[in-house]
């Protein structure tokens, strides 16, 4: 079962770099929610019995991550006519690089941390803080709004891998109000596009430097 | 005595299969495009045609332009001839970091033959081909550092014996994307292209005529069963099987592999330039994380019962590094 849990958090640590080295916003958004749909199959894997509160917070995580804010992205990016290519700041040769390194030097810190004998075998921690730098990185690397979204999603991600572990005691209203408020936050970000993109025919979070009456 | 024959043997295998992979991939083409295709002996009749023909040579070339060629062919079959195939052949320590550079050494070899002619484009065909060849021979000394750290042996014949886990897709994925690579094949050049322009492999050999073409057209396909031998011995376990399926098994996943890249032209266009890095360093990465798995994947591939029997740390400090 912890192979099968490694294979998984694995599988989304590939995922961030997929994310980082994608030049374009479909296959961005496609990764993000490719890899909310995997971590949210993860607190399934992690008990064997079942519970209920395991299960809803798995279904609503698979859901709102994986369908509900790539649609909402989706149509986003459909509304505003962009293009789609994506102006990186940092070039995707260098993120994948510094997310690979991220990566590894997650894996060597986590070895490094006095983790809970039942967590030292698993890759949580090291999934978790991997993700978390890589979102960092494309929230800083790459100039589109939307692919900022998608920066901000895999930060959730990695936090949500954290909160994995503690996810017997976290209440349900909890993971439910951090859905909540990342649905609100797409909305907030979407109706952004849409102003950003009627006043300025592009994108580009460059241009949003200058305040103005 | 019998070692002799043995590698005679080898030797000649090698040499007589190797034109029938490009044959392949080549009917794999036609057969996805719909044509009949040309017959799968092809390389053998053009090779026997380019031995009886003559050499025209420019007359502003030296002798490093022959000799480029022969010692590139030489060192690829040297590196053929370390490639274990079941029991006996050449094995020593290290051989892997010699089979490296022999790969490496053809590759000079041929740009230096290349860049003899003094003709504007094989300059910066042999300027494309070693450029490609920076990233990809990362991944490949990459790939063969993971199997050396998961079999704790520097000697191919035991390096190549591969235990099942998420380490050996990843390495598979990174060393087929270096066959590509290595071979000039679709996603990096075109090997039917005629625009000399674009050409990277081909555009190196244009000036060689008669048995030199030969010896180049030969070492290019024997380079490309070498990574299928490679690719083959590195995924698939081997060494447990008895020697017929052994045998058995390499040959049908070069069968498969020279079917891959064939499917892999016929649905895949060629990548501009400047994405061709982004796919190397994949490759790169992919083989990185082969890597990791070798070394740190004792730590996290573990049940949990092993696991258990670690137990809990006693009383350590706190950022403390753990042995």
């Amino acid at each position: 079962m912890s192979s099968n849990l490694n294979l998984l958090i694995g599988i989304a640590m590939g995922l961030n770099l997929v994310a980082l080295a994608s030049g374009r916003l479909p296959s961005l958004i496609r990764a993000a929610a490719m890899q909310g749909v995997v971590i949210g199959v993860l607190p399934l894997l992690m008990h064997s019995e079942f519970h209920w509160l395991v299960a809803a917070v798995s279904a609503g995580t698979v859901v709102v991550k994986g369908f509900v804010i790539p649609s909402l992205l989706q149509r986003a990016l459909r509304a505003a006519h962009i293009d789609r290519e994506m102006e990186p700041l940092i070039g995707f040769i260098p993120s994948l690089l510094l997310g690979a390194a991220a990566s590894i030097g997650a894996i060597g810190f986590a070895g490094a941390l006095p983790l809970r004998p039942e967590h030292a075998g698993v890759l949580l921690v090291p999934g978790a803080f991997a993700t978390v730098v890589c979102g960092f990185l494309l929230l800083m690397g790459r100039t589109k709004a939307i692919s900022q979204v998608c920066g901000y999603l895999l930060l959730e991600n990695g936090i949500f891998l954290f909160g994995l572990l503690l996810i017997r005691s976290t209440p349900l209203i909890v993971e439910a109000g951090i859905l909540l408020d990342l649905t609100v936050a797409v909305f907030v970000i979407g109706i952004i596009v849409d102003r950003i993109q009627r006043e300025f025919d592009t994108l580009d979070t460059r241009k949003l430097t200058a305040l103005r009456e | 005595m019998s070692l002799f024959i043995d590698t005679v043997l080898r030797l000649a295998g090698w040499l007589l299969l190797a034109p029938l992979i490009p044959g392949v991939i080549n009917k794999v083409k036609a057969w996805v495009a719909g044509r009949r295709g040309p017959p799968v002996f092809q390389l053998y009749y053009d090779l026997a045609k380019l031995w009886r023909k003559g050499v025209v040579l420019s007359h502003v070339v030296s002798p490093m332009h022959v000799a480029g060629v022969a010692v590139g062919w030489v060192a690829l079959v040297g590196a053929a001839m370390l490639l274990p195939l079941g029991e006996g052949g050449l094995a020593f320590r290290g051989d892997a970091i010699l089979f490296v550079y022999l790969l490496a050494v053809a590759r000079f070899c041929t740009a230096l033959a290349a860049l003899d002619t003094g003709s504007a484009f094989e300059g910066m065909g042999a300027a494309r081909e070693v450029s490609y060849a920076v990233l990809a021979e990362v991944a490949v000394i990459t790939g063969l550092v993971a199997l050396a750290v998961e079999s704790g042996s520097l000697s191919l014949s035991t390096m190549l014996t591969p235990s099942p886990g998420a380490g050996v897709a990843l390495l598979g994925a990174g060393l087929f994307i270096v066959l590509l690579a290595e071979n000039c094949r679709v996603p990096f050049d075109d090997p039917n292209t005629h625009l000399e322009l674009t050409m990277v492999h081909e555009v190196m050999v244009l000036d060689h005529s008669g048995p030199p073409l030969a010896a180049v057209l030969h070492g290019a396909s024997l380079k490309l069963l070498i990574f299928s031998v490679l690719l083959a011995e590195a995924v698939l376990p081997l060494g447990a099987m008895p020697a017929w399926a052994a045998a058995a098994a390499l040959a049908g996943a070069v069968l498969a592999i020279a079917i891959g890249v064939g499917l892999v032209e016929s649905f895949l266009a060629r990548f501009a330039f400047r994405r061709v890095p982004l796919l190397l360093t994949t490759a790169f990465l992919l083989c990185l994380f082969a890597l990791l798995t070798a070394w740190k994947g004792s730590e996290f591939g573990v049940t949990e019962s092993s696991v258990a029997e670690r137990g809990a740390p006693a009383a350590e400090p706190f950022f403390g590094w753990r042995p």
